[in-house]
């Protein structure tokens, strides 16, 4: 379990030491943080809390708050909070 | 010189690494929790947790544990799963600063994860291991630990603070993908087009079968080829944003 995950991460870097040249891989490359990132976020959030509607709140929350530009642990936070909040409140209803 | 720099990488990686020990703290609290329900020991959960450091993986390994399952398996299984890894260190191998040694990087490999990935991808220009290290520091503590007090108490944190916790992750990474996406119309497209593709993925009968893992390759190398195709980078604009 642990050897095959290791080596996953390990033989890219291994087998790729020189500088791409080729300008296709090169933004290829430059894609694949954005489509994986995207991919595992949504619409994965959904299912994370204890209620679809509280995933909304906090994905349509950390939008807002990234596109505001605001720091990795301050838009974080803010989801975190308002996934809280919206449970708290859900519970009165 | 040098020295300075790789201090500063490795302040700089433990600190955008405390959100995601946080967060990995909250689901290994829950993959701790359930390997012990389930038979193992708690110095088996926190070793599995110390030596594998990936969450979909490990979640998919106790599967196979509980269902008595083959080596042979075990080991498809997490290849398939962690496939994704093999793109991100793939990427990663054009990021890292060139003068660091082969070694180096090889330790860092350890700590590939989506999260410290994402991080470690949103930093201008090249990035040195030592800020990799310094995410690691904080990460791996926060992953092992939390396994370690999920296994010894399941009750120890309440439920709806799990679920609040369970988003910090996300958050990130939309903290990491957003930004750039309001500079550039062509992330956008891939940002807005990989969300589509997994949200079919994950409402149409046969496709909702796939696991999350290999969703996650398919859906990245179809949007990110897609896009490298259509809309090829220019090297002056990746010089400058990535």
């Amino acid at each position: 379990m642990a050897v095959v995950t290791y080596l996953i991460r390990m033989l890219p870097l291994v087998l790729a030491k020189n500088e791409i040249r080729s300008p296709f891989v090169r933004s290829f490359l430059y894609y694949v943080p954005y489509a994986c990132l995207a991919a595992m976020t949504f619409p994965a959030i959904l299912k994370a809390t204890s209620s679809v509607v509280s995933g909304a709140v906090g994905f349509v929350v950390a939008l807002i708050a990234a596109y505001k530009e605001k720091s990795l642990i301050t838009v974080a936070l803010l989801a975190c909070a308002a996934v809280f909040v919206v449970e708290r409140i859900m519970v009165f209803m | 010189m040098e020295e300075i720099m790789k201090r500063e990488s490795f302040r700089k990686g433990m600190k955008d690494g405390v959100p995601i020990g946080l967060g990995y703290f909250a689901v290994s609290f829950t993959f701790g929790m359930m390997a012990v329900a389930g038979g193992l020991s708690i110095w088996q959960a926190v070793l599995i947790s110390l030596t594998n450091l990936t969450s979909a993986g490990q979640f998919a390994g106790l599967d196979i544990i509980f269902g008595g399952g083959s080596m042979w398996e075990m080991a498809m299984t997490q290849l398939v799963i962690n496939l994704r890894y093999c793109l991100m260190s793939f990427s990663l191998s054009q990021k890292f600063r060139r003068e660091e040694s082969g070694i180096l990087k090889y330790i860092a490999a350890f700590g590939i994860t989506d999260e410290i990935f994402g991080i470690s991808a949103a930093q201008e220009g090249k990035v040195s291991v030592f800020y990799n290290y310094g995410a690691m520091c904080v990460a791996i503590p926060g992953w092992t630990l939390g396994t370690l007090v999920g296994g010894i108490s399941g009750s120890l944190l309440p439920d709806f603070m799990l679920s609040a916790l369970s988003v910090a992750i996300y958050g990130m990474f939309l903290a990491i993908i957003i930004p750039p996406s309001r500079k550039s119309r062509p992330v956008l497209g891939v940002v807005v087009a990989s969300m589509t593709v997994s949200t079919i993925f994950a409402v149409t009968p046969v496709l909702k079968r796939v696991s999350s893992g290999f969703m996650i390759i398919i859906t990245t190398l179809l949007v990110a080829g897609l896009a490298a195709y259509f809309c090829p980078v220019e090297e002056k604009e990746e010089a400058h944003e990535s």
